[in-house]
């Protein structure tokens, strides 16, 4: 499996590859059925015409998968939504990125995409929030938003005619991410979904599920609507002198975890889960850097088996 | 040196003449990389990474505006021979190599759906032992599945050769220093189109022709094989996700 070369013993090798076909009895017949490969015929019924969408071609008459993936239906539509791929952005996407290089007035992030995002200046709220033209001394102060390497939140604006992307941080909850751990995962594991931004308040960490697979797990920041250019001074020189709390690194560093081998895993990654995964950890004394040991990871692939079993018993009992 | 047996008419490592040697592919090896592939034919064993589609980093090496630039390095660990000699980086062999894996894999990416952007694949043979162009051909298509990338059809290579006057299929090392014909084919499995040939000797016609049949069975089975292990993967990630 995938990232996973870990020194199992022979029972714990055992133990996962149960879980692991439990799973796999688990997951519905359609689909492992409508799974495709490259160069797979895709059967489709001729007479009711239907539109042929991503990963897929016309050849001889046939549909045609270009990608490994699932074949998707919606009414008319066919398509493979693809499973190991770089991210497909979509308008609205909340997405975490890092900043690779400052150009005239804008910014370039690194997003996981087949190019490099841009983020422009006039994309963004000043600092003084203050609604006006980026003049040049704006321009000049870039450097005073954000510097190379920074993690940056920001949501997808649009493309433009020439197929790059375009970003946009125009509310307080965008911006500059600190004091935290970026993870990367691959971009099929994180779903779309009303709320991307998390506030856990038992630990007193903000977690970001970036739609490009980056997710953020960070020390809770209050967001102000309203600030005025000489509070943030004062904040900054506050802030040099309060430290994360040791306490809230270490839950930094367990959601972190927990994050990390649900990913290794190849779990969909949802808020529940990764807070079940961590307080598991927890409860049975596993210690933060064991987290990512083999003894861990058979422990939550056969938890989550289980909790997928009762899913499903579940919803049969309530069909009965 | 009797390289098909008069008697018996197995070759020196006990093959049929029409037999090609055991296949393994493992797909997700490189963590990093965007997709990654280990391919072994009998004792050749090579590994394949790709990178991207990324943001192109050299932009005068774009060509087209439209299209995405495919670069391939090929590699040769100085552990996989013999005989345990540094190999200077561009040598006339690999960057040759480089150039046919390229070439074959650009004929079956989907280029016009990435613009601006570049896809980067790199092959390195962890073991020599014949045959080591196909195998990477192979192991090269086995990654870029799993990167994700849109693909016409996929790219299987073999070779065959002729010798003792038998076509053997999937020449190992002996054979293939042996000085007789080595035809290298690569083919796009279902849409059955050459896109790949390569021959360093002279074969009379009728016999190239046989040979490249035999290539060219060799080649689907690789393909056949290829889906297989594509497939499974495909389905297990499917099912794990939930």
């Amino acid at each position: 499996m995938r990232d996973l070369h870990l020194p199992l013993n022979q029972t714990q090798r055992v133990r996962l590859e149960a879980a692991l076909h439990e799973l796999q009895t688990l997951a519905p017949a359609a689909a492992s059925a409508a799974a495709v490969t490259v160069a797979d015929t895709i059967p489709v019924n001729h007479e009711d015409n239907i539109l042929k969408g991503h990963g897929t071609t016309d050849q001889d008459g046939e549909v045609v998968a270009t990608l490994c993936g699932v074949v998707e239906r919606v009414n008319k539509l066919v398509y493979v939504r693809t499973l190991r791929a770089r991210y497909k952005p979509e308008v609205g996407d909340i997405i975490v990125g890092r900043v690779i290089e400052i150009a005239p007035k804008r910014w370039r992030l690194e997003i996981n995409f087949s190019q490099d995002a841009v983020l422009m200046l006039s994309s963004m709220n000043l600092p003084d929030g203050i609604q006006r033209r980026r003049t040049a001394v704006d321009e000049l102060n870039m450097r005073s938003i954000f510097e190379e390497n920074d993690v940056v939140c920001a949501e997808v604006r649009g493309f433009q005619h020439d197929g790059s992307l375009h970003l946009q941080a125009r509310s307080q909850k965008y911006g500059k991410l600190k004091r935290g751990q970026l993870l990367t995962v691959p971009p099929y594991l994180v779903k779309r979904r009303k709320q991307h931004f998390h506030h856990l308040e038992q630990y007193d960490v903000d977690l970001i599920l970036g739609c490009n697979g980056f997710i953020w797990v960070g020390e809770h920041v209050v967001v102000n609507e309203i600030t005025t250019f000489n509070e943030d001074q004062e904040k900054l020189s506050a802030e040099v002198e309060t430290f994360t709390p040791m306490e809230t690194r270490k839950h930094i560093c367990r959601l972190a975890n927990a994050a990390r081998v649900l990913s290794a895993l190849g779990f969909t990654l949802t808020i529940e889960l990764i807070i079940q995964t961590a307080e598991a950890s927890l409860s049975s004394n596993v210690k933060i850097n064991d987290m990512l040991g083999a003894e861990f990871y058979v422990q939550t692939a056969e938890t989550e088996a289980k909790r997928r079993a009762d899913l499903l018993g579940r919803k049969k009992g309530g069909a009965r | 040196m009797e390289h098909v047996n008069p008697l018996t008419g197995f070759r020196v490592d006990g093959r049929r003449p029409n037999e090609m040697r055991q296949l393994r592919g493992e797909v997700g090896v490189v963590s990093r990389a965007d997709g990654s592939a280990l391919f072994e034919m009998g004792n050749t064993r090579v590994i394949a990474a790709v990178y991207g589609p990324r943001e192109i980093q050299n932009r005068s090496q774009q060509v087209n505006l439209k299209e995405a630039l495919v670069r391939c390095e090929y590699r040769m660990a100085e552990f996989s021979t013999g005989d345990r000699r540094r190999k200077p980086k561009g040598d006339r062999r690999s960057t040759e190599i480089s150039l046919v894996i390229r070439q074959t894999m650009e004929a079956s990416i989907l280029t016009h759906l990435m613009p601006h952007s570049q896809i980067d694949i790199f092959v390195q043979v962890l073991q020599a032992d014949g045959g080591t162009r196909s195998a990477c051909i192979n192991a090269a298509t086995l990654a870029l599945a799993d990167a994700g990338i849109p693909m016409k059809d996929i790219v299987t290579s073999c070779s065959a050769g002729y010798l003792c006057s038998t076509p053997l299929l999937d020449l190992n090392y002996i054979e293939d220093s042996a000085g007789g014909p080595d035809v290298t084919v690569g083919i796009l499995a279902k849409m059955d189109k050459v896109t790949l040939l390569q021959m360093d000797a002279k074969l009379p016609m009728d016999t190239f022709e046989t040979v490249m049949e035999l290539a060219t069975e060799g080649c689907k089975a690789i393909a056949t094989y290829i889906r297989e292990v594509l497939l499974e993967n495909t389905k297990q990630l499917e099912c794990q996700r939930g």
